[in-house]
């Protein structure tokens, strides 16, 4: 096998190193630990990031590229395959596989439009069987029912076995590391009355493996959310267009920052000509209607591409690259809200006694900057991050559907939806790539609002008082929502 | 007071200048008229002369800055630059790669964008602000709380379903309207009215959500317990008193909006085949016309300013307090 890095996984690698530096610094540090402490105490915020924990799982999985190794004849170099698979690609090979020839209904052993064909000598025309949806079945039209529901069950059974055990194991390592009799461990649990939210977390696991095991065992017969057009399972596009979101909405994020804070604390710490400067730069980009900025940067992206046909050597670089730039041109369009934010709260704090001290001293401007202005601005960075997180995400769709967002053969929401568009004005119905790509995005973007808002609920200073009761009282959440 | 419009014009006028000298150096620079005849002609297969004939037809094959065989003042004016810079500041965009004058375009697809998009903004903002007022008076009961969670929920779903949605059913399953399609006059409202309601919808999640913050921040003021104080019930309060002083960000913050308006939205229009300038755009993006692209980035650079300007006013004359400098 030989590794291979796509742009785009360098920076979600380096997303991943960020964010594990970001926690070590968390521990270390007593405030911030309070703060997201604060948070996550939130059984909403506690779900919500488990959800987009999974997502990000499989995400990483789809960041890993590699290209394997061809069966070579003795004594000749090791080939390559040319095609780069990741990791999610491997593990969903037996579904990817496993493709039909057009469009199948979720769980359906037979065709979705009648054909014809021969059948026992005679030419009949009936809907055909499937090549692996339900392959296992003698009859189908009368099996399929009976057989997805004794599967369902024994899926459901086998992951509440899966759920029963974990839970098991943690009530017990929780009474021995808590020096608890069980018992007790056990009733706090149920009736809520724990630091974490451990009850809502539980709920949440049970539903997941359930869900999982269902979804993993019922693929090994059918395909559980049907096949496109062209006979792939919708399963597995939807699944890679998890890493087109997340990418887009991290490696944004990661374009946002720098900028934002760099432009910010000039701007406001310096001011003079630097401040106008700054000042006149952001609002001639944001005086460029974002969409407009970015149709015209992609189609001079499109240009370059066909001038330079070698700088990329498989398609999959080429879509990449332009996953990549997409990430760049939204980042430049959309830092000018948080470098305004970041400019007025550094106008504010360099006023203040510490820092005049600071220069009172003698300490030299970067360091101002950087050991006392921008920590000080680190809360409004962070809310403002989480919440534009969900903003990219939705943007990417939309960019998609007018051309301009990522490569058409990428898996994408945008691309799902697209072509949803066109089957719902056919007859009869294709429903399932719209419901699917539905499903997966409402999740991600749900669970990443509702994240947003616990952490802007903890750390944002005009809502943190209010919000110091029991997160469990449902009372006390609707206070910091009046406060929000 | 004229000080102030003149500096502000002045203001915007070098954003335009600066917007004008960024397009072009995107436009002309990071890629050459060569590039964008290529594309245009087709391909690999398009002879030298043939370019030179597309950029002749378009005064392309002049200098970009500085023009040598020229005399005089010349020098700097018979260059593409300067040319087209100042036609795009009289207006004057040039043809469209079909032909057609791309300024007479502009005026022409404004009326249907703004058909959908007036109404749109109107109704979404009057329904926002009242259910956001309906919230910010049930504060701190369960319909307070499960209606900011159904905001949320609206907010995370992307707007291209409720277009997908909205289309199937009320086009397809209950066939009460045209799936999509324009008509001048009156008869446009059959067409605009699912446009419309979807775009209200896909806004609603957010924009009450910032509503009520605004609303709840009123609250707490020293006014309003002076007049429930004075005995005053509560939806008279917030009725009267909250509604009138939390209306003046929410307008002053609409009035940056209205002049965008005419840019038209992008997504909605191309969806119901609206012939306005969003449909107008996506054309060109597909088409790789970079006239039309840079004539509408020049234009909508120019609304934003005006509602810069706009909301500037605005706030002078909502709040004394602030003064025009």
């Amino acid at each position: 096998m030989q590794p291979v890095f796509l742009l785009t996984d360098l920076f979600v690698f380096a997303i991943l190193l960020f964010v594990i530096w970001y926690v070590w610094h968390v521990r270390s540090d007593r405030n911030l630990r309070a703060n997201w402490r604060l948070a996550m105490c939130r059984p909403v915020a506690m779900v919500s990031s488990m959800l987009l924990g999974f997502f990000l799982l499989v995400g990483l999985a789809d960041s890993i590229h590699f290209r394997e190794a061809l069966p070579a004849a003795a004594g000749q170099a090791k080939q390559f395959s040319s095609e780069a698979n990741s990791v999610l690609d491997k593990l969903l090979h037996p579904i990817a596989s496993a493709a039909e020839r057009s469009y199948s209904e979720p769980l359906a052993a037979l065709g979705f439009k009648k054909e014809t064909f021969e059948k026992d000598g005679v030419t009949v025309r009936d809907y055909p069987r499937l090549r692996f949806g339900g392959k296992h079945l003698t009859d189908p039209a009368q099996d399929l029912a009976a057989d997805v529901a004794a599967k369902s069950w024994f899926a459901l059974g086998l992951g509440a076995l899966i759920v029963l055990g974990t839970l098991l194991t943690a009530c017990l390592l929780a009474s021995v590391l808590t020096q608890q009799p069980m018992g007790v461990v056990f009733s706090k649990f149920k009736s809520g009355h724990t630091e974490w939210p451990w009850r809502s977390m539980a709920i949440t696991f049970t539903v997941m493996v359930l869900a999982m095991t269902w979804v993993v065992m019922l693929s090994g017969y059918y395909h559980v959310f049907g096949t496109d057009r062209t006979g792939n399972s919708v399963l597995v596009f939807a699944l890679k267009s998890v890493r087109t979101a997340l990418v887009i909405g991290g490696l944004t994020t990661l374009v946002v920052l720098p900028l934002a804070l760099f432009f910010g604390v000039t701007a406001g710490y310096l001011r003079g000509w630097v401040d106008e400067a700054i000042q006149y730069l952001y609002t001639l980009l944001a005086s460029i209607p974002d969409v407009l900025l970015i149709a015209a940067s992609v189609l001079l992206l499109q240009v370059f591409i066909d001038k330079n046909q070698g700088v990329f050597e498989t398609a999959l670089e080429r879509a990449d690259a332009r996953l990549f730039f997409l990430c760049l041109i939204l980042g430049i369009t959309s830092f000018t809200g948080l470098c305004r934010l970041v400019r007025g709260e550094t106008l504010k704090l360099r006023e203040l006694e510490y820092i005049q001290s600071a220069q009172a001293f003698g300490v030299s401007t970067p360091r101002v900057l950087w050991r006392h202005i921008v920590p000080n601005l680190m809360h409004l960075v962070l809310i403002n991050t989480v919440m534009q997180f969900s903003g990219f995400v939705l943007a990417e769709a939309v960019l998609s559907y007018v051309g301009v967002g990522v490569d058409p053969k990428t898996a994408s929401f945008g691309v799902m939806i697209n072509t949803a568009r066109s089957e719902l004005a056919v007859t009869p119905l294709v429903w399932w790539t719209l419901a699917t790509a539905f499903v997966f995005m409402f999740l991600i973007v749900l669970s990443a609002n509702l994240l947003a808002d616990a952490i802007r609920d903890a750390f944002d200073p005009r809502t943190r008082l209010r919000s110091s009761n029991s997160p469990a009282n449902p009372s006390a959440a609707t206070d910091k929502e009046v406060a929000a | 007071m004229f000080q102030f419009l003149t500096r502000k014009l002045a203001y915007g006028l070098a954003i335009l200048v600066g917007i004008n000298l960024l397009t072009f150096v995107l436009f002309f620079k990071v890629n050459t008229p060569d590039d964008m005849a290529r594309m245009q002609l087709g391909g690999k297969r398009v002879t030298p002369d043939a370019i030179e004939k597309w950029k002749a037809e378009r005064g392309y094959d002049r200098p970009s800055f500085f023009n040598p065989q020229e005399e005089g003042l010349a020098q700097l004016t018979n260059t593409i630059f300067l040319d087209s810079s100042l036609r795009m500041f009289a207006f004057d965009f040039g043809r469209a790669d079909s032909g057609r004058d791309i300024a007479s375009e502009i005026v022409r697809r404004a009326g249907p964008s703004i058909a959908l998009a007036l109404p749109t903004f109107v109704v979404g903002l009057g329904i926002s602000v009242v259910l956001a007022l309906g919230l910010a008076f049930f504060r701190g009961t369960y319909l307070d709380f499960w209606g900011t969670v159904l905001c949320v929920v609206f907010m995370s779903i992307s707007s291209l379903f409720f277009i997908v949605m909205g289309q199937f059913l009320f086009s397809r399953v209950l066939q009460l309207i045209p799936v999509s399609g324009f008509a001048p006059g009156l008869d446009a409202w059959r067409f605009l009215v699912l446009p419309v309601a979807v775009g209200i919808l896909a806004r609603l999640g957010s924009e009450i959500r910032f509503n009520r913050t605004l609303f709840m921040e009123e609250i707490g003021k020293d006014y309003v317990r002076t007049a429930r104080s004075k005995g005053l019930s509560e939806a008279r309060v917030l009725f009267s008193h909250v509604l009138r002083n939390a209306l003046i960000p929410i307008l002053s913050a609409s009035v940056a909006v209205i002049p965008l308006l005419f840019m038209g939205s992008l997504i909605t229009e191309s969806f119901f085949a609206i012939p306005g300038l969003g449909s107008y755009l996506i054309e060109a993006i597909a088409g790789q016309d970079f006239a039309i692209v840079r004539a509408m980035v020049f234009v909508g650079s120019f609304l934003y300013i005006i509602g810069l300007i706009l909301t500037d006013i605005s706030y002078t004359l909502a709040d004394p307090r602030i003064r025009l400098q």
